[in-house]
């Protein structure tokens, strides 16, 4: 690739005339010695497989293995429609869709890693939500991907994208900004817009531990994906209307690895502490345990 | 770099719930079965850290399981793996294993080729969003990821081995991205791993194993989805 960190993507964006996923497009064709074509159309597939994934867990019973979860996108969206929510409208929809993708992950169902499983929600939850709002056509989406893609990419090799390595701010935090940044680009914003949605929205997850209970990506990792949209869309809205990250995004960027670093290991996917090792917490791993 | 292209941020398309614990697995089993280069009729299974304590809340049993019989990380029988290997005729068996290892998320596979009785020992470590890095096969240390189409080259550790090797690559216009070999000791065993730029055809194949050192070839490549593999099983 030929950009390694966003400042760079930005300018090169500028200097060839054209948006992040189109430039992304040409960059991983280049990389992989596959036409554009084939790059785009793997990327439809997988587009296909988000979508299907929203379906099923908008319709489907996505009860975990576990017990724990499943079927809160389901809650989510009729409380969207019969109530008076307090979020609702296209943030409602967007968290309802995350929600349901996550838990489609936790009951062992297909989805795209993005950048991870465990914050495989936020992506389709912002794009699919948005694409029914205004009528963009699946090739648009599909380039709005690769742009989510380039983000990720700048973001994977400068900092983290596993919570293993870097807490949740880097699983769920990554997948948000990956989210931001592409909505942006798609409610045409300029690619330095897109940038700047980025560092917005990664500030808002920074120190975000990763603490699954009883290791599971469960609880609470479903709902962090549904809170993920909303912020995503918020970071896009920000920056469309011109609020910019006073701090650099690619320093922003560098935080999160400074602060994923010096985070303990109890705080890094190891269910050691945080919300897995609470009184409740505790009692789920034991009756986990006791199950087998 | 450590994350290369589009693809390992955004992908794979896998069945949940742990890009680490459940499609990397699935990766590594499947890495095994193309290297053992056929089914297995045993298999030995060992998980060590991460792995370990929550392989069974995660399906990574079932992920490693469903790699075994070659499905891809999206496939949608990976929930069933462990009852269709059993079908199948493979005996499997999982544990916790216990003393060093290199990664959080490792696996210690011994497998017992169906067909021909070959045995094989295989590590692999999941390094996360379902990226995998194989370490070890049978005691030669090596680094591949299957991200790319890979060769594996089993043979005698003679003088000029690999030169013939690489003057093969050359002639038959396939560029090497990366290269390893390790040997059991001089003029013993060697395994050779290239990664290559482009998948191996019949014929690059044909000549490798026509050179005189060598034992075996075999091609690990981890990039077909389940829906391109049921393409293939549909082709007559």
């Amino acid at each position: 690739m030929n950009f390694q960190t966003l400042s760079q993507l930005a300018v090169l964006c500028e200097e060839r005339g054209m948006g992040i996923g189109a430039l992304m497009l040409e960059e991983q064709s280049e990389e992989s010695g596959r036409s554009k074509e084939q790059e785009f159309a793997t990327m439809s597939q997988y587009y296909g497989v988000m979508k299907e994934a929203v379906y099923r867990g908008m319709t489907e019973d996505t009860t975990s293995r576990s017990g724990l979860t499943g079927l809160d996108a389901q809650r989510v969206a009729s409380y969207n429609t019969a109530d008076e929510p307090c979020l609702g409208g296209p943030a409602g929809q967007a968290m309802a869709y995350a929600l349901a993708v996550s838990e489609v992950n936790a009951s062992m169902g297909r989805i795209i890693a993005t950048p991870t499983a465990g914050s495989c929600g936020i992506i389709p939850g912002v794009f699919l939500s948005c694409q029914e709002r205004f009528g963009w056509e699946d090739d648009y989406m599909v380039s709005g991907l690769f742009a989510a893609g380039a983000i990720g990419y700048v973001i994977a090799n400068n900092s983290f994208v596993s919570g293993a390595e870097g807490g949740c701010q880097a699983e769920v935090g990554s997948a948000i900004g990956m989210a931001a940044g592409a909505l942006t680009e798609l409610r045409g914003g300029t690619p330095a817009q897109a940038v700047h949605a980025v560092g917005l929205a990664l500030k808002n997850t920074l120190g975000l531990i990763c603490d699954p209970v009883g290791g599971l990506v469960e609880i609470p990792c479903i709902v962090r994906n549904g809170f993920g949209a909303v912020t995503a869309l918020a970071a896009a809205d920000m920056a469309l209307a011109g609020v910019r990250s006073v701090i650099p995004s690619d320093e922003v960027i560098k935080v999160m690895l400074e602060v994923g670093s010096a985070m303990p290991e109890k705080h890094r996917e190891t269910a050691g502490g945080g919300l897995a090792q609470t009184p409740t917490g505790r009692k789920i791993m034991r009756d986990l345990r006791n199950k087998k | 770099m450590r994350f290369k292209d589009v693809f390992s941020i955004i992908g794979p398309a896998m069945v949940g719930p742990s890009s680490s614990h459940t499609a990397g697995a699935a990766r590594i089993g499947r890495a095994a079965r193309q290297v053992l280069g056929e089914p297995a009729r045993e298999a030995e299974v060992t998980f060590f850290g991460s792995f370990a304590a929550t392989y069974q809340g995660h399906g990574t049993d079932r992920a490693i399981a469903g790699g075994l019989l070659d499905f891809a990380t999206d496939d949608s029988r990976l929930p069933d793996s462990i009852e269709l290997a059993a079908e199948a005729g493979m005996e499997i068996s999982f544990g916790q294993g216990t003393g060093l290892f290199p990664h959080p998320n490792t696996v210690r596979l011994r497998l017992v080729g169906a067909q021909t009785g070959t045995e094989l020992t295989l590590t692999g470590i999941s390094i996360g969003g379902g990226n995998i890095e194989i370490v070890d096969i049978d005691g030669f240390g090596v680094k591949l990821t299957g991200m790319y189409p890979t060769v594996l080259i089993q043979h005698m550790d003679y003088l000029g081995v690999l030169a013939s090797v690489t003057e093969v690559m050359r002639k038959g216009q396939f560029n090497i991205g990366h290269m390893s070999l390790d040997r059991k000791n001089r003029s013993g065993a060697a395994l050779t791993v290239l990664e290559l730029d482009e998948a191996a055809t019949p014929g690059l194949l044909y000549e490798l194993r026509a050179l005189s050192a060598v034992k075996s070839v075999k091609v690990v490549d981890l990039n077909e989805s389940a829906q391109e593999l049921k393409g293939k099983d549909d082709t007559p």
